[in-house]
């Protein structure tokens, strides 16, 4: 299929005897909104952080547009500890660090703001050009990259006035409200050109005006960035009326994949997410 | 713009600054005491300013700033020892092996070179660590070097534990302030350009730089690197200063003496380490040195003065300032005209205000 973007076979990601994420697989196809969801402590953020290169996954791979991205297998101690399935399927290894994988298109958010708190909204979202730049430390310090540099303000200044954020740029990031901050973190993600791009539950401490704005504000990007949006949420109203599919992740398990409708009327994921009574089971 | 103006203002002041210590020089006895702490405080500024560059700007934090002065101090002396002086400096080793020297300059670069690549190389392992664990490693790398520099078996090259002499010095206080503020003024450059920026993402947040693309290995081994090749030249300076050099110099000691100049000016704030530094040369080779005499006044003899109380009031006026200034002189901010004109406004500008 030529329109995948991301794909994801049978990561499994193993902490010691812990097994978080447990032989996933999932797609993600071009201008989606692909929703994660799944009780607390299902593996979601470990499932992305396997995606983004922050941990190594124990035993999988990803591929991105087709390519090769990401292969991992048991290795040394996990050999003889490992518990997942398809322990021989994958025989190279293949762990790049986040920031090639930033490179290559796939950028994200995370649950917790990480933002650069002492520098400006406008240095913030700058600092993404960085690594795209036409630049070495000796040209970057005697400033013989100027039109590189004026181009890389060029662009930040336009990116901050379509994402509304022009009239902070000079405001420390850490000094910013709660929503501001998501903004911002968000455009810093954008502002790293990417193709793919991964929220960690964008609408966490947000109340239900501020999530339908959310929303909207994410579909907006998709068209105007042609972004392809992978995304991990509580906000079941958020999830149900943006995404084209949803997965939902249990212990680590894939327990269904569908439509928002299907996934939603699967008495597995209900059992999941309400408990089921004892005189039922 | 008010940046354009910003920058013709420091610049003026700069050569403002650079004539008055021309007259001062011309003006004091050649061995006038604040003559020595304006040379030694100067080399002091380019070693704080490139600690800090790691420290504060960066976030690694590092020890081993001392270690690098050393291999510095002797790439330079090593490197412009004049060839018929060598016999007499390597008496024990029959002239040493390196039958040729280079112009001040040359070494002074080679100085900064020759720490750099050590840095290169004890950044492969050590850059791994994190916080208190890299400090430790780095410490324990510049006490190695010393040892080292002193290993018997070098000695054609170092000279063993003996002194390095005879190479050329410098005795007028431009030429440090000189080769000192062109050092400054590129690492300041380097702090405001992308990789600057880059530096300073590292230190608000590891993973999301990474996330931004930026690669941590690559970043952090420039830093180190940038910050050694500083300190080498320092150490070269150094070397001038004092006209002979031992490795026994570099302890750590030293290491923390930059530390503190360091946090005394300001994580973050390279105009706060050039002030500290002048400050504390200043304190500890000048100002306190009365607390070091015992006094009389008439037939009362002044308690507590004798030789070495003046390390005790340093010591309690360090943790006074730890204690109650933890921010140090400037914070992060940078000292600049417009922020006088700010302060001044804010403290006596009060009237009008209420006027207002």
């Amino acid at each position: 299929m030529s329109n995948n973007v991301l794909r994801v076979n049978d990561i499994t990601m193993q902490f010691g005897g812990v097994v978080a994420v447990d032989n996933l697989s999932l797609e993600v196809n071009e201008g989606e909104i692909v929703a994660l969801i799944g009780p607390n402590g299902a593996g979601k953020t470990t499932a992305f952080n396997c995606i983004t290169g922050v941990y190594e996954p124990t035993n999988g791979s990803v591929s991105f547009y087709g390519k090769q991205l990401l292969e991992s297998h048991p290795r040394g101690k996990m050999k003889k500890m490992y518990k997942g399935e398809n322990a021989g399927t994958y025989k190279k290894r293949l762990v790049p660090t986040p920031d090639l994988i930033t490179k290559a298109g796939i950028a994200r958010t995370f649950q917790n703001i990480r933002l650069f708190s002492t520098m400006t909204v406008f240095d913030n979202v700058l600092i993404a050009k960085h690594m795209r730049a036409k630049q070495n430390l000796l040209t970057a310090t005697f400033r013989l990259n100027y039109a590189e540099e004026a181009r890389m303000r060029k662009e930040t200044m336009e990116l901050l006035e379509m994402q509304n954020l022009a009239h902070l740029k000079d405001e420390i990031a850490g000094s910013l409200p709660y929503g501001l901050q998501r903004r911002l973190e968000i455009a810093r993600a954008l502002a790293t050109q990417p193709k793919l791009l991964l929220l960690d539950e964008p609408a966490a401490g947000m109340n239900p005006q501020e999530t339908q704005e959310l929303a909207d504000f994410i579909r907006q990007i998709r068209d105007e960035y042609q972004l392809t949006i992978f995304i991990i949420e509580h906000h079941m109203d958020l999830v149900m009326q943006i995404s084209d599919r949803v997965y939902v992740l249990d212990f680590g398990k894939l327990l269904a994949k569908g439509t928002p409708e299907e996934v939603q009327n699967n008495p597995h994921v209900i059992e999941a997410y309400l408990g089921v009574s004892e005189e039922d089971a | 713009m008010g940046k354009k103006k910003n920058i013709i203002i420091s610049a003026l002041l700069l050569l403002a600054l650079l004539a008055v210590i021309m007259i001062l020089e011309q003006r004091l006895p050649a061995t006038h005491i604040a003559l020595t702490v304006l040379k030694k405080g100067c080399i002091y500024s380019l070693v704080a300013v490139s600690m800090n560059l790691l420290n504060g700007f960066t976030g690694l934090f590092s020890l081993g700033q001392a270690g690098f002065m050393l291999i510095g101090a002797y790439a330079y002396a090593v490197l412009t020892i004049p060839v018929d002086a060598r016999a007499s400096v390597y008496q024990y080793f029959h002239g040493g092996v390196i039958q040729f020297s280079v112009p001040v300059f040359a070494g002074l670069l080679a100085s900064g070179i020759l720490a750099a690549a050590f840095a290169w190389l004890i950044g492969l392992p050590v850059l791994r660590l994190k916080s208190d664990y890299l400090a430790i490693a780095t410490l324990g790398f510049a006490e190695i070097i010393r040892a080292f520099f002193q290993w018997d078996v070098l000695g054609p090259i170092t000279n063993g534990s003996n002194m390095l002499r005879k190479y050329p010095s410098f005795t007028s206080v431009t030429f440090p302030f000189l080769v000192c503020g062109v050092c400054i003024a590129v690492m300041v450059l380097v702090i405001h350009s992308s990789y600057g920026r880059a530096f300073k993402a590292i230190r608000d947040d590891e993973i999301a730089a990474e996330a931004m693309g930026i690669n941590l290995a690559k970043h952090k081994r420039m830093a180190f690197c940038i910050s050694s090749f500083f300190a080498g030249v320092g150490g070269g300076l150094l070397a001038m200063y004092q006209s002979s050099i031992q490795s026994q110099t570099f302890k750590s000691a030293m290491t923390y003496e930059i530390l503190l100049i360091v946090v005394i000016g300001g994580l973050g704030s390279v105009t706060g380490s050039c002030i500290a530094s002048f400050l504390f040369i200043a304190c500890s080779e000048w100002w306190l040195r009365f607390l070091d005499v015992e006094t009389k006044i008439g037939d009362f003899k002044v308690p507590f003065l004798r030789a070495g109380f003046r390390k005790v009031v340093f010591s309690v006026i360090i943790m006074a300032i730890v204690l109650f200034a933890r921010k140090g002189i400037m914070g992060s901010r940078e000292f600049s005209v417009d922020g006088i004109c700010k302060f001044f406004k804010k403290r006596f500008g009060r009237k009008k205000e209420v006027k207002l």
